[in-house]
């Protein structure tokens, strides 16, 4: 593009090639970043988005290629040599520590020796002004996604850096906490600064980015700018050919349909200082509907997630009802063997064992349910009809990987993601409850998730979607609730739904709205 | 100038998987070259009697696998607990009282005799171990205790139990005062396995079964499956259902189970009473078999062996060369170290990485360019 002739580049890159034993994950990547600009990376899962990001930042050496910074060619070694030249990234996958507060992460990579309490307050003080709220004392592990991404950006913003690396940073915010984001990216760009912006949202990269570098199987398919373009025709130079609209038929006849999953009065004490309690929460999901819950991360979404599925026990077995039969004092085998299924936020640690092989993880969550096929006698684990079923699901839903089997950790997100979901998907369970089916999953692998969670619906099960994405609730659900500070709200069948009300349901603009729920359900 | 880099692998690397405890074996036998140099030892006669003599008659292979049988059985029980991330370091403590559960019967009721006899001391053994095991895994799940330090202190209080006991109450009243309990009857010793060829016992057969009992559980059943999720990550493993503290008492009963077999099968098989000390430190230094057998219950007969071999070979070089016999301790001590060192190259793989950047070269051309 002319744009390199205009202004001055920050940042050049010339033929950069990383190579993974046969896999060329960056084919000779060309991109420009000119100083005070919002560029835009696109690209589907296993496009190399994140390997390019990796080079740039240090964490991986290029086999080839050339990386200019203002004008002077550099080797960036290490993440360390990058944060110097001006170069900070918020990750996709944080790496902060569980079991330090904020302030004390931000501290451990600052590394200039002042203390806690002046980072603290710096902390505070930037993250009030970019509009993004921190407490820096609170434990990281008590954080939710999106408080944690906060930490990230203000712990990257601390070390002033030129460039900063943005990666999917929205996809765990709401409306406003995007709005503001994106006001503080503006701000920064009037600064003069640069920002590379990795998003699959193609809606906001045509609202802030000033142009694009889109990504597709290592290579760079085009450069352009994103607000001369429509989001469809953004969606086909990433994919290679149109995405699928999700398609979600009138949902008839479900309010005489069978409860499928009741949750009466349930209510959970927080387990952890910083953890929310869960006040009175009354749902029913019936058979053949798709309920969203919406809400800000961390407003009680992990806590109830835990207790639904039975991670986390209930006192009163009544509490959570599967099928019509009390389920609150059973565990999540138990729960399953009922007939439901569950796909936790976390993928790596918690929907899956990083470290095992797919058809490992298979058995992970059906080892109970499908006791007869994939366990014999004696506790044997048939491993053929393990590794059949996972061959079944990798090929339905599409999900690319490097090996027959691989391990669970080398998949990108969204592939991994599309794995859980369908493992799942695969018992045709009665129940489905899934927390955020698709954060950080780009287009094409979200519309096919999203997809089969509808028709999973149609077919007669009742699936339950807590998700901060509120597009992605919009396009799935038949009814949304909200959950604030552990609380939910009355489900709003989808037709009275707008982005407004639900935006201020989730700002808590409506106290006490659970005793209407009581009374209307 | 260069530099040697780690660079992580995508996918765990099977290659050094195997390899790796190869590498460290021979790593330890450079270093065991060094040393025995610096001891004014030739390094070649030294290794001929440390790791060749000792196993050049068929008697000495009896001998070797009297000393290798404890440790594999131990050893094996440690790997499970170890690949579930549970860390149990008393195996020692729950050999010894695998070893005074058992004598029971021979000591306290020496008239009771008959084929019923061994099998009962064996289970007493197996009863002991795993009684003694469960008080660190009762204490981890009940008030969250380092199983490591309450695991390794208990085993200090069973060496001083034994002392006591065959000081005071179980001693030998013929025994003209010396510390041992009276020597156990005929139907209390365990057999010999081919009493014209060597002195070897049944104990290294259960080892062996117990290795491949293990194995089986670790790769081809849902059991050992769910120590592997539990171990590599515990929030997934509560997601598939497995109980953490469930866990912690299977995975310390199996292994005080073994360890106390192993030690009911050395009292009554190489020893034949109860003596102050019943031990050479079996229970630690199947801590190494475990790793140095990559956690692996066939890896573990094959480190068993070596490690056992370390033992007779520092009787061997202690008697013939005079040097002592802590050398087989330095051995064993290399040999963790090494095999430790060498599980890096698993999950990264080492690079050269010249400092002069070979990519500068391309920086002028630009500038002509501009």
């Amino acid at each position: 593009m002319s744009a390199n002739h205009d202004r001055a580049n920050l940042l050049e890159v010339r033929g950069l090639t990383k190579i993974f034993g046969t896999l060329t994950a960056c084919d000779h990547i060309d991109l420009n970043i000119a100083k005070g600009e919002i560029h835009a990376l696109l690209g589907e899962n296993g496009a190399g988005k994140s390997t390019l990001v990796k080079m740039l930042f240090g964490s991986l050496e290029p086999n080839s290629g050339e990386i200019f910074w203002d004008g002077k060619a550099v080797r960036i070694t290490s993440p360390g040599v990058a944060k110097k030249l001006g170069i900070g990234m918020v990750f996709q996958h944080f790496s902060l520590f569980e079991a330090l507060t904020a302030a004390e992460n931000i501290a451990l990579s600052l590394n200039d020796g002042s203390p806690i309490s002046t980072i603290a307050a710096k902390a505070r003080a930037l993250s009030y002004s970019y509009g993004l709220p921190l407490d820096p004392e609170s434990l990281v592990g008590d954080l939710s996604v999106g408080e944690r991404q906060r930490i990230e950006i203000i712990r990257c913003l601390l070390q002033t850096p030129q460039l900063i690396i943005l990666d999917e940073p929205t996809s765990v915010l709401t409306p406003q906490e995007a709005d503001k984001l994106f006001e503080t990216l503006e701000r920064l760009r009037a600064e003069g600064k640069s920002i590379l912006y990795i998003s699959h949202r193609l809606e906001e990269v045509k609202r802030i980015c000033d142009r694009a570098t889109v990504l597709r199987h290592g290579k760079v398919v085009g450069h352009c700018n994103p607000r001369q373009e429509t989001a469809a025709s953004l969606a086909r130079m990433m994919v290679g050919n149109e995405v699928k609209a999700v398609v979600r038929a009138p949902a008839e006849g479900i309010e005489t349909a069978p409860a499928l999953l009741e949750i009466r009065g349930l209510t959970r004490k927080p387990a952890t200082p910083f953890a929310i309690p869960l006040k009175n929460i009354n749902l029913t999901v019936r058979a053949g509907e798709v309920i969203g819950i919406a809400g800000v991360a961390g407003n009680g979404q992990g806590e109830f997630f835990e207790s639904v599925s039975g991670e986390v026990l209930q006192q009163d077995a009544g509490s959570v009802r599967i099928r019509g039969k009390d389920a609150g004092a059973l565990s999540i085998t138990g729960r399953r063997l009922m007939g439901a299924a569950f796909v936790p936020e976390e993928r790596l640690g918690h929907g899956a064992a990083p470290r095992m092989k797919l058809s490992e993880n298979l058995l992970l969550s059906r080892h109970a349910t499908d006791g007869k096929s994939f366990v014999g006698s004696g506790g044997m684990v048939r491993n053929g009809s393990v590794y059949s079923a996972a061959q079944r699901i990798i090929t339905a839903m599409d999900v690319r990987k490097s090996a027959p089997d691989p391990e669970a950790a080398a998949l990108s997100g969204g592939n991994l993601q599309k794995f859980i979901v369908g493992r799942e998907l695969d018992r045709k369970p009665s129940v489905m409850v899934v927390n955020q089916p698709t954060w950080g999953v780009d287009a094409g692998a979200a519309a096919h998730i999203r997809q089969a969670l509808i028709e999973l619906a149609r077919s007669g099960s009742a699936v339950l979607v807590i998700s901060q994405d509120l597009d992605e609730l919009f396009e799935l659900s038949d009814a949304i609730a909200v959950m604030h500070n552990g609380v939910l709200s009355a489900p709003l069948p989808i037709a009275e739904a707008t982005f407004e009300k639900i935006g201020l349901l989730m700002g808590g603009a409506e106290p006490g709205h659970a005793e209407h729920t009581m009374e209307t359900a | 100038m260069m530099r040697l880099e780690l660079v992580k692998r995508p996918q765990r690397s099977a290659l050094f998987s195997v390899l790796s405890p190869f590498i460290a074996f021979a790593l330890t036998m450079i270093a065991g070259a060094i040393m025995f140099a610096l001891l004014g030892v030739n390094p070649v006669d030294a290794f001929n009697i440390y790791f060749i003599q000792p196993i050049s008659e068929v008697w000495q292979l009896h001998e070797l696998a009297i000393k290798a049988a404890p440790l594999i059985l131990i050893a094996v029980g440690l790997s499970v607990c170890y690949k579930a991330n549970i860390w149990n370091i008393g195996a020692e403590g729950q050999f010894i009282l695998g070893g005074i559960f058992g004598s029971i019967i021979p000591v306290l009721f020496p008239q009771f005799e008959g084929p019923l006899v061994l099998p009962l001391m064996l289970l007493l053994g197996m009863v002991g171990g795993a009684l003694y095991a469960a008080i660190p895994a009762l204490l981890k799940t009940r008030f969250s205790t380092n199983e490591i330090l309450t695991s390794l202190m208990l085993v200090y209080v069973a060496q001083l139990f034994l002392d006591w006991l065959v000081r005071g109450p179980w001693r030998d009243p013929q025994g003209h005062g010396f510390p041992q309990t009276i020597q156990f009857g005929d139907s209390a010793i365990l057999p010999e396995l081919m009493p014209d060829a060597g002195r070897a016992n049944w104990g290294f057969v259960f080892a062996l079964v117990a290795a491949i009992a293990i194995w089986l559980m670790m790769s081809r059943m849902l059991k050992g499956f769910e120590v592997r999720v539990l171990g590599s990550s515990p929030r997934a493993g509560r997601f598939a259902g497995f109980g953490f503290n469930k866990m912690v008492f299977f995975t310390f009963l199996l292994s005080g189970a073994l360890a106390g077999l192993a030690g009911i099968s050395e009292v009554s098989g190489a020893i034949g009473q109860l003596q102050p000390v019943i031990s050479p430190g079996y229970g630690f230094t199947a801590i190494i078999v475990a790793f140095l057998g990559r956690l692996n219950p066939l890896g573990i007969v094959a480190a068993g062996l070596v490690l056992a071999l370390t033992y007779l070979g520092g009787e061997a070089v202690q008697s013939a060369l005079g040097i002592s016999d802590k050398v087989a301790r330095v051995f064993q001590g290399m040999l963790l170290f090494f095999v430790l060192g060498c599980d890096t190259l698993i999950h990264y793989r080492i690079r050269l990485i010249g400092f002069a950047a070979p990519k500068l070269e391309a920086a002028p051309k630009l500038e002509e360019a501009r």
